[in-house]
């Protein structure tokens, strides 16, 4: 079987473009944490500048923050539409091609919704943008995967049982991972700031009083010197389910490390995966804590948020390569044929 | 003897009595309890410049006799059904050394109010009422010194918010009712509503950010001039 090998340029370039799309995420999400993302209240323009020509003298407070991250989305802009360019005309494989279109219309999608949420003035659109930031980052980050060497040319080891129950055991831990990072979108783009001020209990409780003299005393009891949204019990919530979810998570992603040790642990690149899996939630689970202990201090905020794009790419990247293994086993080969289409998570004993 | 409004009316028409109503109500707000220290505002260069002494929050801005400033006065019932005009100058709000002032206002529905930018630094104007008001959501840049926009509010809200993303620690509340009997206490908590309230029984209530609402119902014939003490408490 003729296999593909794709230019290890095409790979570089892809990282870099994963790598610049973290920054911006990054970007972005200091812009939230700041409370800064209405700064700007044009767009395209920037307070009627040519984005680009935008006097460099302007750039005070809040409008730094949120003309950078416009800056930064176009440049990511433009290496996406150069990455879907260069995989379209160098790539025989069929799905990776339209991996790469799919990429270039994610970043414009990515890039109208971020000017419609400043000019229609609408929160739930900045939840769109956040959650959608996080998917073209994993796209993004499966992308490098597949244009890596190892996607072409590297050898199968486990068994097919082993790696598919690993395989549903990563697509849970995703699943809540990607819950958990919607969740927080929506806690973020509601610019309440912290529903509950304190950890690991929550207004003093294990699950804090909602009604309606529980709120109003909370919202009572903040001294804040910025212009937050009152606290409500939707977002009292919110906030509860995503300390769930953080346990869940946990759990299953030590669940998936503790498979992967016992029954793969010969395979070195998923014993690889499933402890920077395990580091990266724990760490998660520690920014957490510090983003409530510090007051939803904007650098910790935003580490909070870059850390959880982070391992959502991790745990993409580590469902790909299990899909990957279990898609070579099902067609009985000891190395790593192509496959024809991109049907790899559809792969079964 | 009492005579209710349609009465009071009736009788201006015919002559009884003058037709404008000279009923007055002032008084004074005062806070009860401690309140909790005011936090420091930490601006950032270019507002820092503007700013040679310190600035603080202003949750309860308490004066002589612990009267508390900011606090929003107005006739909540007995004026339904009634039209009126918005008199005078268009009233401001201003942005001055990176700070909102006034820090409250009121205005009527509909009634042009001027924003301005009295700093040689950019601000943008975010106004954020409550969408279950009617009121829209707006945002526009204010980059130059000087430059004023008007805005109004077609439905009554008390009170919206206005904020400055640019310097996040800017906002102020703007009260929005029907009619012109409303008033702001000043720094030790007095206040005054417009002389020319007709005659008839109405709930007042005061409203305080960070106390709430407390209210009282009075009755004021034609000529008579009251004065109200409202209590509102540090929370």
């Amino acid at each position: 079987m003729k296999v593909n090998v794709p230019s290890p340029w095409l790979h570089r370039f892809s990282v870099l473009t994963a790598f610049c799309t973290l920054f911006l995420i990054c970007v972005g999400g200091i812009v939230t944490s700041k409370g800064v993302g209405m700064a700007v209240p044009d767009w395209p323009n920037t307070y009627g500048y040519n984005m680009f020509l935008f006097p460099f003298s302007k750039w005070v407070g809040g409008i730094f923050y949120e003309h950078t991250h416009r800056l930064v989305a176009s440049g990511v802009g433009l290496m996406t539409t150069v990455l879907a360019a260069w995989i379209w005309l160098s790539e025989k494989r069929r799905w990776l091609r339209v991996l790469g279109i799919v990429a270039f219309f994610a970043v414009i999608l990515q890039g109208v919704l971020g000017g419609l949420r400043v000019v229609l003035i609408k929160d739930e659109l900045g939840i769109f943008h956040g959650t959608l930031a996080h998917l073209f980052f994993c796209l993004l980050v499966l992308i490098s995967l597949f244009t890596s060497r190892w996607w072409t040319s590297g050898k199968v080891f486990g068994s097919l049982e082993t790696l598919l129950n690993l395989r549903r055991r990563i697509v849970i831990a995703l699943c809540l991972i990607f819950g958990q990072l919607v969740l927080g979108a929506t806690m973020r783009h509601q610019h309440a700031g912290l529903a509950i001020a304190d950890f690991p209990l929550a207004y003093g409780q294990w699950y804090p009083g909602t009604a309606a003299e529980d709120v109003a005393r909370y919202n009572n009891s903040r001294l804040e010197s910025v212009a937050l949204n009152p606290i409500t019990a939707f977002q009292i919530h919110l906030q509860m389910a995503h300390r769930f979810g953080a346990v869940l998570t946990a759990v299953a992603v030590v669940l998936c490390w503790r498979m992967a040790r016992s029954n793969l642990s010969e395979v070195i690149i998923i014993q690889r995966f499933a402890i920077i899996l395990v580091g990266l939630v724990l760490a998660q689970f520690c920014l957490g804590a510090l983003t409530v202990w510090s007051g939803k201090s904007a650098d910790v905020a935003t580490a909070h948020v870059a850390v959880g794009a982070t391992t959502l790419a991790v745990g993409s990247l580590f469902l790909g390569v299990v899909s990957r293994l279990c898609w070579a086993r099902v067609h009985e080969t000891e190395s790593l044929p192509e496959p024809k289409t991109a049907s790899l998570l559809a792969c079964s004993a | 003897m009492k005579m209710n409004g349609n009465w009071a009316a009736m009788a201006a028409v015919i002559g009884i009595i003058p037709a404008a109503s000279a009923a007055e109500i002032t008084g004074k707000v005062t806070l009860k309890g401690t309140p909790p220290p005011e936090t420091p505002i930490t601006f950032d260069a270019s507002c820092g410049k503007l700013n040679s002494a310190p600035v603080t929050t202003r949750r309860y801005q308490v004066g002589e006799g612990a009267g508390l400033a900011n606090v929003f006065v107005y006739v909540k019932t007995g004026l339904e059904g009634k039209k009126f005009e918005a008199k005078g100058e268009a009233p401001l709000l201003d942005q001055v050394n990176c700070v909102y002032e006034p820090y409250v206002m009121g205005v009527m529905t509909n009634q042009v109010f001027n924003v301005r930018n009295s700093d040689p630094v950019m601000h943008n104007v975010h106004a954020t009422p409550k969408p279950s008001t009617g009121n829209k959501e707006s945002n526009l840049g204010q980059p130059t010194k000087g430059q004023v926009n008007p805005r109004s509010f077609p439905f009554p809200e008390v009170m919206v918010r206005f904020k400055c993303d640019v310097h996040p620690w800017m906002f102020a509340y703007v009260g929005v009712v029907e009619h012109p009997y409303f008033a702001v206490t000043d720094k030790n908590g007095n206040f005054k509503l417009p002389a020319d309230l007709p005659a008839g029984t109405y709930t007042i209530e005061a409203f305080h950010l960070r106390g709430g609402a407390v209210t009282q119902q009075v009755t004021v014939g034609a000529t008579d001039k009251k004065s109200l003490s409202f209590t509102v408490e540090a929370k």
